[in-house]
């Protein structure tokens, strides 16, 4: 963790919506850089974005309407590339450089 | 029934599915007919079988809201023959700024028959059915079975669970919206309809394969907490109504080899975003690609124990499903105080100095307060409480003013009483109490109360 000046990083967009924006200070799309392996040295997936996100980009303390015990919480969908993450491997999936990450909370209002 | 195979792809197999399942499809279309829909028929690929299969079709609206007017317009305008609408509501005067197919004439009546009124007028010739009463577990499938297409333009998970089971259940397609705020989503399910338990292959998926579980109960929002912007929820009932269309025109609902092949084998949840600060922009809609029928979906996959009856005797049990206990008032009594006996208190002059705080939005506060309430949104409430939790420092920091007794009691008031409740017991965390010196007190049932009980001309919203 420390050194992060010179560990290396994944440019990604992130981008988040229906509703889920107002717990990242209202904001729906981020450029991250995101450390390209986590604190055990693996590619950095899914599972670690979302621990990164509520680190460090997180504004509201309300973090259990987005994760719920270190998974996202259901009524969310998580979108790689625009594509549904159960098509690329959910949580495992290994993030590459200029993937666009789409958090969207499902809607029920009518 | 020749007179426009001409300019005009076809397909051949879904034609002849179609025609078996409509009688009718072969016969001449009435004068009125002829005029009221040529502009759609001349449309290449809708001809006049398209037009027929519509005048056939039985297409149910589920819900006569935000979602259901506006596609309810388009559906009676493109004359398909029988139109059920299933709502229990009566018109109040705040839907109608996004249910244009209601009237202000027409405030208190049943929504199915208001809608019914506007639809005929726009429409005289095909049927419709009302149905003025909830969908529920008991009734579903007997309503939905009398239906070519179901379309959801409901306000809540658990019946958008049920219809999508039973759906999968009938071998209804579904095509399935919904909205909030500045937010829309559409998706069409179950199209064409496979019997359950059927996942060899490709297979449209149903709204349980899309949405496995259903949010926390606090997370979700409706229309009536977080506001709804008309543009949008018409916006996505509109694009509903021209899915079904579609649907219904050429036939795609009908399962044969050539429905499936099409393009529906690549399902599309859409999203719209609205944006109040900016014109519109390369992400206010985009496209996001679904997977197909899962294999060990609770509906359709391939172990599934869902039935009709079931479902009639109360299993699944979709309120529970959808509903996570709600935290109940652990406040005792000495610290909630009722709307009515806090004016009181304040008249009498009982409580002269002491911090009102109101929790709701800005929005909400911004048409109408207590005298000397101070507006602290609840969201940045909680968000000072986490932070002063974290560095330390003074719990009183978080309070909006410093009167000059430090025992000054405070209440708290929000909307309809829940965060208030909240925002007491952090406030206490916070040791803003003064080891209870300091009484913090929740007024019960928020500026809801207020106006039931005390000023009945409060502006609430
Ligand atoms: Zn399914």
């Amino acid at each position: 963790m420390t050194n992060s000046l010179e560990a290396p990083t994944i440019p990604i967009t992130v981008d988040f919506s229906g509703g889920l924006e107002m717990l990242f200070d209202n904001q729906r799309r981020y450029a991250v850089s995101l450390p390209a392996t986590d604190a055990n040295g693996k590619p950095a997936n899914i599972s670690f974005l979302i621990d990164h996100l509520c680190r460090t980009l997180m504004k509201d303390p309300r973090a259990d309407l987005f994760v719920l015990d270190r998974h996202i919480r259901p009524g969310i969908l998580v979108l790689i590339n625009d594509a549904d993450w159960e098509l690329e491997g959910e949580e495992a999936y290994e993030i590459q450089p200029r993937d666009n990450i789409l958090f969207v909370s499902t809607l029920h209002g009518g | 029934m020749g007179e426009n195979m001409g300019n005009q792809p076809r397909h051949s197999g879904a034609t002849a599915a179609a025609d078996l399942v409509h009688d009718g499809c072969g016969r001449r279309l009435s004068d009125g007919e002829f005029d009221r829909y040529s502009r759609q028929m001349i449309v290449p690929g809708m001809g006049k079988e398209g037009q027929l299969r519509l005048i056939n079709s039985r297409l149910l609206i589920i819900g006569a809201g935000g979602l259901g007017c506006p596609a309810g317009q388009y559906i009676a305008g493109a004359g398909v023959g029988t139109i059920g609408i299933v709502d229990s509501d009566v018109v109040e005067t705040s839907n109608l700024h996004r249910q244009v197919g209601h009237a202000t004439a027409r405030i208190g009546m049943k929504k199915v028959d208001s809608l019914i009124t506007h639809l005929r007028g726009l429409n005289p010739l095909p049927t419709y059915i009302p149905h003025p009463f909830h969908i529920t577990s008991s009734n579903a499938a007997d309503i939905i079975s009398q239906y070519d297409l179901v379309m959801d333009c409901t306000d809540n998970p658990a019946t958008r669970y049920l219809i999508s089971d039973i759906c999968v259940l009938l071998c209804k397609p579904l095509v399935s919206a919904a909205s909030v705020q500045k937010s829309g989503q559409l998706i069409v399910l179950n199209c064409p309809p496979a019997p359950q338990g059927l996942v060899d292959g490709k297979y449209p998926p149903c709204y349980r394969c899309c949405f496995r579980k259903p949010p926390p109960a606090g997370s979700m929002i409706s229309c009536g907490e977080a506001g709804i912007m008309g543009p949008v929820v018409g916006m996505m009932g509109v694009a509903q109504a021209g899915e079904a269309i579609k649907i219904l025109a050429s036939a795609l609902h009908v399962p044969s080899q050539d429905s499936l092949e099409r393009n529906l084998l690549q399902p599309t949840l859409l999203i719209y975003t609205y944006d109040l600060e900016s014109a519109v922009g390369p992400y206010s809609f985009r496209a996001l690609k679904m997977g197909g029928r899962k294999k060990n979906c609770f509906a359709c996959g391939e172990n599934s124990t869902l039935t009709l009856s079931g479902i009639k005797a109360g299993s699944p049990n979709y309120e529970q499903f959808c509903s996570v206990p709600t935290s109940s008032c652990k406040l005792p009594p000495e610290e909630r105080i009722t709307a009515a006996a806090y004016h009181e208190a304040r008249e009498r002059g009982e409580i002269p100095e002491h911090i009102l705080i109101d929790t709701r939005e800005k929005e909400h506060f911004s048409f109408g307060s207590i005298e000397g309430a101070v507006n602290v949104p609840f969201g940045k409430f909680l968000m000072r409480a986490a932070v002063l939790k974290r560095d330390g420092g003074s719990g009183s920091d978080i309070l909006p003013t410093k009167p000059a007794n430090v025992d000054a009691p405070i209440f708290v008031v929000c909307r309809r009483g829940l965060d208030s409740q909240e925002a007491v017991e952090k406030l206490k965390e916070l040791g803003v109490d003064n080891g209870g010196r300091r009484k913090v007190i929740d007024i019960m049932g928020g500026m809801k109360a207020w106006k039931e009980e005390v000023d009945p001309t409060f502006p609430f919203i």
